[in-house]
């Protein structure tokens, strides 16, 4: 018997979709497979969002099908959003929304994304990061085949944004889910990504991200500056730190943890 | 003594049990920033009113009507993007209202106490009137109980309700009536133009002192409940309109809320 390729997770194939008379999306074609981070970028209004809309069965295409596989189930983090602060949600309520999980079920989800501690606090104290990772959390709950996460660097510092990237990559390891990520900034995303989709209403170029950083029609769209400001991300940090601000050091056997005295750094 | 009377008793009973249900419900129109809604969807009362005394019926019934063909009217017409959902409310809210107003000024020979009805009159409710309030009441609270989870996660993010296969629309729409049906049995208690005050003073009160949304919505009712009997209270002693003077409770217990020597009373279960 041949190995044959499991059938894809989401497959898009000529995907048109118009609000009024703009044309926001046409000729969209992509498949998302178990177990790959697929990246969408593009400049700001290129219609991301709006394909993710798609994906996620929340509105109507034009022309053009969105195939998902029998069941699959969604663990989708949508762009940073504030919650009405009249509203007391802390954040052990916010994950047994729509449905009850025990507080078990719960603390486990939140350790997993490193943020156990934020249990009990109310969701409009949340830091950029943590608030991304709560809500991962609560993606996780599902048990997601495939994790949607649309611009999860918005308000997350940058020493965190490589740590979040870390951590998704991770969990795609130890769960095996699909993931599809949205970001308008490939060099931060290009380290945990397996294949990059470029996009401007319609697909510009796509492969992994060494190859389409170097494509003229990624270049054309983010101009030579996006190629050569990769290489700031590859320089190292002495020190980093961890979610609550405490400095890691980085020596060679690992991160230890330096208490600052309050004062941070 | 006036304190025995049953007229009193019964209006004590009306209000309270008005207070119960805007209460819970009126946290849900804070937390979505539905104020306008409110007062918009009550000013259609007029129609009702209209509508009531045109079709012979008791105008709670025509209010109620005309509250929910101007929710469903809304919700049909959101689906185009041109106006902005609080123009188009206006439009509709004030459109029926000014109907209503004309219609009642072309009926003959009846003369219409419109003051009762911008103020209420809840000293001057039946017994018919308190069951109405009680058995809507209960329907509208029961419903509120058994819809919490999911109108909270549309209240949270409508967009990621809806990937995780919620109903927003029906939600929405369930708790569009919900409210239509509290603004006809409030009505009579404080009148229109303050039905959204016993909506979102008692639950703007109780956020200072709830750490969880059931908590909120609990101690709003109190919250509600308290200003009721109380407003009642100065308005029997000092012969004021009734519904004025609970609103008036109901603001003077939403300013001492605010105190900043009552911040420790925060009922919290934090660690």
């Amino acid at each position: 018997m041949t190995r044959q390729e499991p059938p894809p997770l989401v497959s898009v194939k000529g995907l048109r979709v118009s609000f009024e008379d703009r044309r926001v999306l046409d000729g969209i074609d992509l498949d998302i497979r178990s177990g790959e981070i697929v990246t969408l970028i593009g400049p700001n209004g290129a219609g991301k969002t709006t394909l993710v809309r798609a994906i996620l069965g929340l509105l109507k295409p034009e022309a053009g099908t969105v195939l998902r596989k029998p069941n699959l189930t969604f663990g989708y983090v949508p762009q940073r959003f504030a919650v009405d602060p009249t509203l007391p949600l802390t954040v052990s309520r916010l994950l047994s929304l729509p449905r009850k999980r025990g507080r078990a079920e719960s603390e486990q989800a939140l350790s997993e994304v490193g943020a156990a501690y934020t249990i009990d606090k109310p969701i409009q104290g949340l830091s950029g990061g943590e608030f991304q990772r709560v809500m991962l959390a609560r993606a996780l709950l599902r048990r997601p085949d495939l994790l949607v996460l649309d611009e999860p660097l918005q308000g997350v510092d940058v020493s965190g944004q490589a740590a979040l990237f870390e951590l998704v990559g991770r969990l795609r390891r130890l769960h095996g889910f699909g993931v599809l990520l949205v970001s308008h900034d490939l060099h931060l995303v290009m380290r945990a990504t397996d294949r990059v989709i470029c996009m401007n209403h319609h697909v510009c170029c796509h492969g992994t991200p060494h190859d389409v950083t170097r494509h003229p029609e990624y270049l054309r769209l983010f101009g030579p500056e996006a190629a050569r400001s990769l290489a700031v991300y590859t320089h190292m940090h002495d020190h980093d730190h961890d979610l609550r601000g405490e400095v890691v050091t980085l020596h060679e056997d690992g991160p230890t943890t330096r208490r600052a005295g309050g004062g941070g750094s | 003594m006036i304190w025995e009377a049953e007229f009193v008793w019964r209006a004590m009973m009306a209000g309270v049990g008005v207070a119960l249900v805007t209460g819970p419900l009126g946290c849900f129109v804070v937390w979505r920033r539905m104020a306008y809604f409110g007062n918009s969807l009550a000013h259609t009362a007029f129609l009702g009113i209209a509508l009531g005394i045109l079709l012979g019926i008791d105008p709670m019934f025509g209010i109620a009507a005309a509250a929910i063909a101007v929710a469903l009217l809304l919700v049909m017409m959101q689906r185009q993007t041109q106006l902005a959902d609080d123009t188009l409310l206006g439009i509709l809210a004030h459109g029926g209202m000014a109907l209503g107003l004309v219609t009642l000024g072309f009926m003959e020979g009846i003369r219409v106490d419109l003051l009762s009805y911008l103020f209420g009159d809840v000293l001057a409710v039946r017994w018919s009137d308190v069951w109405w309030i009680y058995g809507a009441g209960s329907v509208a609270l029961l419903a509120l109980i058994l819809l919490w989870r999911s109108l909270l996660m549309v209240t949270v993010h409508p967009e990621l309700a809806a990937a995780e296969g919620a109903p927003v629309l029906a939600i929405r729409l369930a708790f569009m009536l919900m409210i239509a049906v509290t603004i006809a049995i409030a009505m009579k208690i404080v009148g229109i133009l303050l039905i959204t005050s016993m909506l979102i003073i008692p639950a703007a009160a109780a956020r200072r002192f709830s750490s969880t949304p059931e908590r909120m919505a609990m101690a709003a009712a109190a919250i509600g409940v308290v200003a009721v009997v109380s407003g009642m209270a100065g308005s029997i002693t000092w012969d004021t309109p009734a519904g004025p003077s609970i609103v008036v409770a109901a603001t003077a217990l939403f300013a001492i809320s605010r105190l900043p020597a009552l911040s420790g009373f925060a009922i919290r279960r934090e660690t």
